[in-house]
């Protein structure tokens, strides 16, 4: 599904990695381990097309996703470092809003029902700056519910989360490879799903 | 769940941008006030000439409603730049352009579209004519959606840069003088009794115009500020 080649990125005059190249298939999951400024997060926005590689190809069904473009955005999901969330809208309406940029129109039961499931029972019309740092990351990951992206990006997912909510991410990640789904992501803290095999790339 | 349209995801940043206004007020007001007040100063300096009023009066308007939309540009994007939303912004399956267009219409709606509105009241202040003021609001109409849309090249090529603010006027500036020359020109065309329609169309052409290039121009330059 997801073939990468021989790709090398780099910021500035800084090379951060060449001649990489693997495969990610249905139901597949992936961890990019590396130190920091290794280059997982160029790695993962150049997989999401902010960044143009300096060589290779990244190829999602056989076609290269420059060419995809629109058709690609539409199967995939990334969360990065940044909740995209607004601090002056409520939990609901970001949700609502985050879903329909990707495309999806999202009924506000829908909605509230992905937020309780997020932990977010009674915070829903909450402007979300009177929200702890945890809460609004919860804001943002609640798009995992609400999407049907094949392939999930995901960038340090489990920042400020505490137990509860890291266990409730590896409950959807599971959910998610299980219905053939796809996930790259970064992490430093201990992610484990039950079931099935992890794979890692380090970076060096 | 249901896919969503083009339609569907212009009218939902439109109406997105407009709430955000809403809760934030304080900036929308910023620029209303800018305007009065520069427009304002004009009497005050030059002195109750009604006839030297009379001859300044469109300038005056179209110059203080120029510099006023340039105020509200540097926000245009940068809100969405750092907290991620223009991330997923680009990440849409929907053209970006398309995106860029609701963000375009929706700071013309809160930044240009009041200005259109104060103009009339404010020209009472120069002793304009009701046909001069009819003119001048048609011509402001045509004319301060293309400054949002030029504006927001700007706004786009100087996202996340330093000092982004002097240099997004210093940008957009320039781009902005054919529009305020034939919006000037219609007003004077009215008091020395020429026909205005010339200068409305080239407004309107002008119009058209950024209409088709504008969205486009500023979705790649938001993609080269992303990287």
């Amino acid at each position: 599904m997801l073939e990468v080649s021989n790709l090398a990125c780099s910021r500035g005059e800084h090379r951060l990695f060449s001649g990489l190249s693997f495969n990610l298939h249905l139901g597949q999951i992936m961890q990019v381990q590396g130190v920091n400024g290794s280059g997982k997060t160029s790695l993962l926005r150049t997989l999401c097309g902010f960044l143009m590689p300096d060589e290779g190809d990244i190829v999602w069904r056989g076609e290269s996703i420059r060419e995809l473009d629109e058709d690609y955005y539409a199967e995939m999901l990334y969360l990065g470092h940044l909740n995209a969330i607004k601090d002056e809208l409520s939990a609901l309406e970001n949700l609502r809003i985050s879903a329909g940029l990707s495309g999806i129109k999202l009924e506000e039961k829908e909605a509230i029902a992905a937020l309780r499931r997020m932990g977010l029972r009674g915070r829903e019309k909450l402007p979300t700056k009177v929200l702890s740092q945890g809460q609004r990351r919860r804001v943002a990951l609640a798009r995992l519910l609400v999407s049907d992206a094949k392939l999930w990006i995901l960038d340090e997912p489990l920042t400020a989360l505490d137990v509860g909510a890291v266990a409730l991410i590896q409950e959807l990640i599971a959910e998610h490879l299980a219905q053939q789904g796809m996930v790259i992501f970064t992490t430093h803290q201990p992610l484990h799903v039950a079931g099935v095999e992890m794979r890692t790339l380090s970076l060096s | 769940m249901k896919k969503s349209t083009m339609l569907d995801l212009l009218v939902l940043v439109i109406r997105r941008d407009l709430v955000l206004a809403m809760r934030r007020r304080a900036d929308v007001l910023a620029t209303l006030i800018f305007f009065v007040m520069v427009v304002s100063l004009f009497p005050l300096g030059v002195g109750p000439e009604l006839d030297m009023l009379r001859k300044m009066a469109a300038g005056v308007l179209w110059v203080a409603a120029l510099l006023a939309s340039m105020l509200s540009l540097g926000r245009l994007f940068s809100a969405d730049y750092l907290d991620g939303t223009l991330e997923q912004m680009m990440l849409a399956p929907q053209s970006l352009s398309m995106l860029v267009l609701g963000k375009m219409t929706a700071h013309w709606m809160v930044s240009g579209l009041p200005l259109v509105l104060l103009a009339p009241v404010l020209g009472l202040q120069f002793d304009m004519s009701a046909r001069a003021l009819g003119v001048l609001i048609v011509g402001l109409l045509l004319g301060t959606p293309i400054l949002s849309m030029v504006g927001a090249i700007g706004a786009a090529l100087t996202l996340g840069l330093r000092g982004g603010g002097v240099l997004l006027s210093l940008l957009v500036l320039p781009l902005c003088i054919p529009v305020l020359i034939f919006g000037t020109g219609a007003v004077e065309a009215v008091s020395s009794g020429l026909s205005v329609a010339s200068h409305l169309s080239l407004l309107g052409a002008l119009l058209v115009l950024a209409l088709v290039f504008t969205p486009w121009v500023t979705a790649q330059a938001l993609r080269i500020s992303m990287e």
